[in-house]
């Protein structure tokens, strides 16, 4: 599989020459077998860039298998501080046979191989630079136990790869030890292969590419976490206490590391845990539990993928029906059905907008960042309880698995909001309550939770037809009054879910509107779009459903507003459609990217171009 | 000289008369089995002294899943989607452990949509009380066979079932529950005990309670009309129940009772009727219910009863105060542990 979209691959080639030095701007792809242990290898060298002070992405692009089959990993740095995918591999660590002829003849001309040397593929091509390493001889000399070669090798081509782009082995060390933690002896044994590997470097293989990484100062504070990890902190720091799920790529994690987090942190002095985590026995169980606990007053969440998404669908109508909170993160990976399970995509947009059956209409946001993952976690389960109903987080296997550095987390000031609960005794003062009666006009009732005690507290929870009073109701009037309460509850939420960002806003005749993961590809095509053809674009991106008023607004003040996102309908696209008049549609373009790899700013900026007659 | 006050109503210990457990007017069919059976619930809350506002009535999609508007209105009630009660219920229980949870399902709810969630809350032994109100059929869409009809039995219409019954005692047995028992609609004495027994018990109780269906499956030829179980009830035990509050000590004896103390103080006793039946012993308790549907019997009774296994809540290790109610300060982590995991990741 050609991993690298070869088709469009001549930005590289200016490089061939091989006289210009290029500092702290290429990609490194690491091509190998998933199962052989390479992550910790790539996840050094990663942090070994990153400590140097030179902004740096890791993506991974892994098989739906356990072990045996290719795996790419890829490394981005950028002294301009873009990282999103670049199609341009320009160092290729190729360990793995079976893909390393498709790799290398993929590659522009002027990009660097480090290769097997039995594989002998410097008689593949004449137009890149070669790096051959005896990587079984240099492991066997640094590790006498033979079952553990095939694990520390890895850590050869770190070193190699040291030596010949001028990383600083001090830090790669630093790197290794943080990476092996308490776990001294594998540390000293993956380090001395470490070296090994840049000292064979150092005495025979003289540099012959123009690619260096030089230190820099651009990552001072910072740090690197994935998005599921940050979204797990979001939830802890929100306060959740029910979690339940049901294992799915690319969404497991996210409730693992909330797992860990949650066992470190939220145990109270008794020993007793603040907390429940089921494992559910299903997408169904899993979500009704959420359902289950949020009418009960928890802070409660599940986390899934697609076809998850897909089993929830009746509870997600419920939930949005019978008004009851929840948050369900939708780490999106690549469908219909089971798809790519690990690849990424923003594909269950339209579905999730609309999840059920019947008049339903759903509250979700856009991280685009591992902060966003942070910060929306907190804002999802204040919005849930705000509104009473369920809150989707959208994210994906390119946000939610991946390394992405950050600025650090900033504790949230704001005390939680739990929604309009009454308590006993302003039920003494009260007397009764109506549980879905619009007293403030904002279409959100008050309700109360089991346990309070009060003859009064209770009502009857249904997700047929019913009356303010939540009693059964087939009249057409209750029901009518009803559905168009809840519209105007998500009319207010318009306005309090958060606002969009206006990431660039200079009066241009262009717009952009994107979201999620796909942001950095934009932040990076702008960039290229100005330098290449003079071409400005504003640039508004999306972080909740319903849409912001200021949506519109963008839409107005611009000619041509081109949706940028990751799947094949457009499906961004015809939900604005829904909020828009005709006249405002009609300025709508579609940009669309569902290859089943993260979006790329060179691919957004070609078919902006194109569409602009440039 | 003689006074005429009237006597003051009759109040439970904690103070309320039974009205206060009562319900919405129900809207089943006259004579429907899950009438009887809201009565019973009624009776045993009542008699049990339970807190109303303590209550939560959790159902999922059919007759006897409307029943919870029938009775106990001054308790929470969730009206669920079809066959997911079990986890609605594990999620608001694990919310709040404080609630005595019941749950009210029935045999198509159960047995067929929700067959799953049902096993797997009977894994957890969460504490909450599985009530399936059993008739053989789905009433509200006019009478087809469900998933508990016995093999041989016949509709209105001629048409014989010739698939084999699913026992949810056998499966709840099978799955973990603590607390397995049948009874019948129309036995008012052994329901009623049954259902105070489940009061008391901390873990999962199934009861399945076989209500016939008298618009549906109340005729000749089907085994689940009033007549086919009155004729065929083999009650296992006569069951008395002994709450912790009534302070009644009973001479019992160890060869014709067995004599099981629950949670909070309560006993249960029951008298074999059966010679040498140990409600202890889970292979006994599947040979009997095999035995008996081979005979064509409806076998009653508590099958099944541990009160030493851990239930769901004690597993997961749950703080005293129910999750719901804990303060910001628990549920949010300080200020250092935040930079502390920043630290970690830089």
């Amino acid at each position: 599989m050609a991993t690298s979209d070869i088709a469009v691959q001549n930005q590289g080639a200016a490089q061939a020459s091989g006289t210009k030095k290029v500092v702290n701007d290429l990609s490194i792809q690491v091509a190998t077998v998933n199962g052989s242990g390479s992550q910790s290898a790539n996840s050094v060298l990663l942090r070994t860039i990153f400590k140097m002070g030179v902004p740096v992405s890791g993506k991974n692009l892994f098989p739906s298998n356990i072990a045996g089959l290719p795996t790419w990993y890829t490394i981005r740095a950028s002294k301009d501080g873009y990282v999103a995918r670049k199609k341009e591999i320009d160092f290729l660590i190729a360990m793995n046979p079976e893909t390393a002829r498709e790799d290398v003849l993929s590659l522009a001309p002027g990009a660097a191989v480090l290769y097997d040397e039995p594989l002998k593929l410097n008689e593949l091509r004449s137009d890149l630079t070669f790096y051959a390493a005896p990587y079984d001889k240099l492991v066997a000399a640094v590790c006498p136990e033979a079952k553990l070669r095939k694990l520390v090798k890895n850590m050869i081509y770190v070193g190699v790869a040291a030596q010949l782009l001028g990383l600083d082995v001090q830090m790669a060390e630093q790197a290794l030890r943080k990476q092996f933690k308490k776990k001294q002896k594998a540390a000293d044994l993956n380090m001395a292969a470490v070296k090994a590997g840049y000292e064979y470097a150092a005495a025979s293989l003289p540099k012959a590419d123009p690619f260096y990484i030089q230190p820099s100062n651009q990552t001072q504070g910072k740090i690197i976490i994935d998005g599921n990890a940050a979204a797990a902190l979001g939830c802890m720091f929100a306060g959740v206490t029910v979690v339940t799920w049901y294992p799915i790529t690319p969404s497991s994690s996210l409730v693992e590391q909330l797992i860990d987090y949650l066992k470190q942190f939220r145990i109270g002095p008794d020993g007793k845990a603040s907390f429940a985590v089921v494992q559910a026995e299903d997408e169904l169980a899993a979500v009704g539990m959420v359902l289950g606990a949020g009418w009960a007053g928890a802070r409660s969440m599940t986390s899934t993928s697609g076809p998850g998404i897909s089993l929830m669908s009746e509870f997600a109508g419920f939930g949005y029906y019978a008004e009851i909170p929840g948050v369900i993160f939708d780490i999106q990976r690549v469908g219909p059905s089971t798809g790519l399970p690990t690849r990424t995509s923003q594909g269950d947009i339209l579905s999730v907008a609309t999840l059920s059956h019947g008049d339903t209409k759903q509250m979700m946001l856009f991280p685009s960042s591992v902060h966003e993952c942070f910060t929306l976690a907190m804002d999802a389960f204040n919005l849930a309880e705000q509104f009473q109903t369920p809150v989707f987080v959208m994210s994906d296997l390119d946000l939610g698995m991946n390394n992405w550095m950050s600025e650090p987390f900033k504790y949230p000031e704001a005390p939680m909001n739990r929604g309009k609960v009454l308590s006993k005794q302003e039920l003494d003062k009260l007397g009764s309550f109506a549980r879905y009666k619009d007293v403030d006009g904002d279409g959100v009732g008050y309700r109360t939770l089991p346990g309070t005690e009060h003859p009064a507290a209770a009502y009857f929870t249904r997700g047929s037809g019913h009356n303010e009073r939540a009693q059964y109701s087939e009249r057409p009037d209750d029901y009518q009054n009803n559905l168009d309460r809840l519209n105007r509850k998500f009319e207010t939420a318009r306005s309090v879910a958060p606002k969009p960002v206006k990431e660039v806003d200079l009066a241009a005749e262009v717009g952009i509107i994107a979201f999620g993961s796909s942001h950095w590809a934009i932040v990076e095509s702008l960039d290229q779009m100005r330098k290449e053809c003079s071409l400005a674009a504003d640039y508004l991106r999306l972080r909740a459903y319903p849409f912001h008023h200021e949506v519109r607004e963008f839409i107005t003040r611009h000619e041509r507003v081109y949706v940028v996102e990751q799947n094949r309908d457009g499906q961004m696209l015809s939900l604005l459609k829904l909020d828009l008049p005709p006249a405002e549609v009609s300025k709508l373009r579609s940009v669309r990217h569902y290859n089943g790899l993260p979006i790329d700013g060179r691919s957004v900026s070609d078919e902006i171009i194109s569409q602009e007659g440039k | 000289m003689a006074t005429t006050t009237a006597p003051p109503p009759k109040t439970n210990r904690i103070g309320l008369n039974l009205l206060d457990y009562k319900g919405g007017r129900t809207t089943l069919c006259a004579g429907c089995g899950h009438n009887v059976i809201s009565e019973r619930i009624i009776d045993a809350m009542y008699e049990m002294g339970v807190q109303p506002e303590r209550v939560l009535k959790m159902s999922g999609i059919g007759c006897s899943s409307k029943t919870p508007a029938y009775f106990m209105s001054r308790a929470h009630s969730f009206n669920s989607v079809h066959g997911r009660m079990p986890s609605v219920t594990t999620g608001a229980v694990l919310a709040n452990h404080n609630m005595l949870a019941l749950g009210i399902s029935g045999d198509g709810d159960t047995a067929s949509i929700g067959i799953g969630q049902f096993i797997h809350l009977m894994r957890r032994n969460l504490p909450v009380i599985y009530v399936i109100e059993d008739n053989g059929v789905y009433g509200l869409t006019k009478g087809q066979f469900s998933a508990t009809a016995d093999a041989g039995s016949r509709l209105k219409t001629g048409v014989i079932n010739d698939l084999p019954a699913l026992d949810t005692c056998a499966l709840a047995i099978q799955a973990g529950a603590t607390f397995v028992a049948r009874s019948f609609s129309g036995d008012k004495r052994q329901l009623t005990a049954m259902l105070k027994a489940a009061i008391a018990h901390r873990g999962t109780v199934m009861l399945d309670i076989i209500s016939p269906c008298v618009t549906f499956n109340d005729h000749e030829g089907s085994t689940k009309s009033y007549q086919y179980v009155k004729e065929h009830d083999d009650p296992l035990q006569e069951i008395n129940f002994v709450p912790h509050f009534e302070n009644i000590t009973v001479e019992y004896d160890p060869g014709t009772t067995v004599d099981v103390a629950m949670h909070d103080g309560s006993r249960l006793r029951l008298r074999k009727l059966h010679e040498n039946y140990d409600p202890t012993d889970r292979l006994a308790a599947m040979h009997a219910l095999l035995e008996s549907h081979a005979k064509g019997e409806v076998l009653t009774g508590i099958f099944y009863i541990d009160t030493n296994k851990p239930n769901f809540i004690e597993l997961l290790n749950l703080s005293d105060q129910p999750l719901a109610t804990l303060p910001e300060n628990i549920v949010r982590p300080s200020h250092k542990v935040l930079d502390e995991v920043m630290e970690e990741l830089r």
